[in-house]
């Protein structure tokens, strides 16, 4: 281990010997964001069934889609002039301040942990429920995916992604044959729309199901701003995140599209809002036991891909917080041979693999909702604050996005709604979660904040901010 | 403005700041669990009548349940367990105060923070 390593003096952004590899290209990117969130078409979305009813769930999926285009069009512009590991932590440094930059991390972390906890916990479930042996938990399962993703994402980060592409893209096909496979086209041989989302049970709960469809509306596309982490090891970070990004939700809103349509149009919606495994049993309700098989297997693949790049961002949030010294430097070592933030990667295995045995699918996913969603309300300031500082002009921006501040208004009405829609189930997690941001944030501002050194943490070259 | 020099941190300190997060991590996350207070409030509306038709399926629903492997008797618990959505006001006026609070102490505290940040960074060229 060389002494800057042993230091913390990891990143070339601050002028030190280990840095992380720029070895990846926008499809990287897309895979990073996809592959973390295309699980939520697996799992996740259909809940929001059961909460409004299947109604719900659609009105949820364009209007959260909504929501998610909103993040994608501002992060894409952030990140691509903020380009460092961290994402949106490292935009938070630069545009609001250290504690904020804190608190963002620690969303992140939370957010894509526990979206790591909650896949292991699908992908367990599902070997289970295929074996159909007495007897036989998911424990071991769990496990397993856990720390032989942690050892992949240890190992290097275009390993890790180039296998995220190909399951990805074989998940997603998957989603694309069994659409095809039904005949979209007509109604009554396979799919049976008109006969289960009838006039009478379309919204069971009235308007307020459609706000509380709101929370596991989410699950569609939560953790697309993912590929932002990956900011400092893109070749062309002006190019590949954007394209990645956009190229990314495009592909989420066709794949919820049909996914909704197929689901919807093969089972009753108290039966779609309570199962696991909705795609599953849409292909089992084919009665094609190739369907039934291939949608297994992409069930365990997307849960596969979700929680390995769970574990790069996760870590790479971690890291940042590290190398700014918010937290002990200790956890800003990148590895030298893998050039990997493998400490970080460490250091948050024990933490996933304790919660995947004590909280359950629904409540691991909660909470990961309940981070994404504080971060996207920080968005919506953030990038308010960024054009302020900095006008268009004042510095170069990889991408502008357009119709500002409509996307930024969008956005903070829709995480309004959200936390809302959250309260109707889980607003005693919401309080718990805030008052313990809360709290943690005391701590570093009176305490942390100490040991960190001010000047430095500009690392942008930029010029003096307006209003400063 | 002078440049702000942080103290070294030992390694004992810097042991103890890791435990301070991760304990703090796990009764964040852990302790909502403990109390019971996680999960959404759903209760079962029973029907006496546990046939299809009572429970509001038509033929259609009614094939597909069965082949699931659902009865009517099977799937009454799953159908009739409903939400029953109540706006608790206090709660929710409680949640607002203190997400409220939470924002305006980020924002005031950060920008404390980073006007010394931009003090030192360009006050120094």
């Amino acid at each position: 281990m060389t002494a800057a390593v042993e230091t913390g003096l990891t990143t070339t952004i601050h002028g030190d010997r280990v840095s992380l590899l720029r070895v990846l290209g926008p499809a990287h990117v897309w895979a990073l964001g996809v592959g973390i969130v295309l699980v939520g078409e697996f799992t996740g979305w259909n809940f929001s069934a059961d909460k409004g009813g299947a109604l719900a769930a659609l009105i949820v999926c364009w209007i959260v889609g909504l929501l998610y285009t909103s993040v994608a069009m501002i992060d894409s512009e952030v990140t691509s002039t903020v380009a460092a590991a961290g994402g949106q932590y490292a935009q938070a440094k630069h545009i609001v301040g250290p504690l904020m930059a804190f608190n963002v991390a620690l969303f992140l972390v939370f957010a894509y942990t526990m979206l790591e906890v909650s896949d292991a916990i699908l992908l367990g479930d599902t070997i289970v429920a295929k074996a159909g042996v007495e007897g036989l938990t998911h424990n071991s399962f769990i496990a397993a995916t856990i720390v032989v993703l942690a050892w992949l994402n240890y190992r290097g980060v275009l390993m890790t992604l180039n296998v995220n592409f190909v399951i990805t893209a074989i998940a997603y096909v998957s989603i694309v044959i069994l659409f095809f496979s039904v005949s979209p086209w007509t109604q009554g041989a396979v799919l049976k729309l008109n006969e289960l989302v009838t006039p009478g049970n379309a919204l069971p709960y009235g308007w307020i199901g459609v706000i509380a469809a709101f929370q596991f509306g989410i699950w569609y596309y939560l953790g697309i701003e993912g590929t932002t982490q990956a900011a400092e090891e893109v070749r062309s970070p002006a190019r590949s995140l954007p394209y990645g990004t956009m190229a990314g939700m495009i592909t989420l809103l066709i794949a919820a599209a049909m996914t909704w349509y197929v689901c919807a149009s093969l089972m009753p919606w108290e039966y779609l809002g309570i199962t696991y495994y909705p795609l599953w049993d849409a292909g089992k309700l084919t009665g094609s036991p190739l369907l039934e098989n291939l949608l297994f297997i992409a069930t365990l693949l997307a849960a596969l891909a979700s929680a390995n790049g769970c574990i790069n961002d996760a870590a790479r949030a971690w890291f940042s917080l590290g190398r700014d010294r918010y937290l002990p430097s200790w956890f800003s070592a990148v590895h030298p041979k893998y050039r990997t933030p493998y400490r970080s990667i460490l250091f948050l295995l024990p933490i996933a693999l304790a919660f995947a045995f004590i909280a359950d699918l629904n409540q691991a996913i909660t909470f990961s909702i309940l981070s994404g969603v504080l971060q996207y309300t920080f968005m919506s300031i953030n990038i308010m604050m960024f054009r302020k500082k900095w006008p268009l002009g004042t510095i170069r921006r990889g991408y502008t996005h357009p119709f500002h501040p409509l996307p930024a208004i969008v956005l903070f009405c829709l995480c309004m709604v959200t936390f809302f829609a959250i309260f109707l189930g889980f607003g005693s997690q919401l309080i718990a979660m805030t008052v313990f941001y809360f709290l943690i944030s005391l701590w570093f501002h009176f305490y942390r904040y100490r040991f960190v050194r001010r000047g430095d943490q500009f690392s942008m070259p930029w010029p003096k901010p307006q209003g400063y | 403005m002078a440049r702000y020099t942080p103290p070294e941190q030992s390694k004992a300190g810097q042991v103890f700041d890791i435990a301070v997060v991760v304990v703090a991590i796990f009764v964040a996350l852990w302790l909502p669990l403990k109390l019971g207070l996680a999960g959404a409030a759903k209760s079962i509306d029973p029907l006496d009548a546990k046939t299809w038709d009572a429970l509001g399926q038509n033929a259609t629903m009614a094939s597909i349940w069965e082949k699931l492997g659902y009865t009517p008797e099977t799937a009454h618990d799953i159908i009739q367990n409903r939400f029953h959505y109540i706006i608790d006001w206090p709660t929710l006026i409680i949640m607002a105060i203190v997400l409220i609070a939470y924002f305006v102490f980020l924002f005031r505290a950060s920008d404390k923070e980073y006007r010394e940040v931009i003090n030192e960074k360009f006050d120094d060229k």
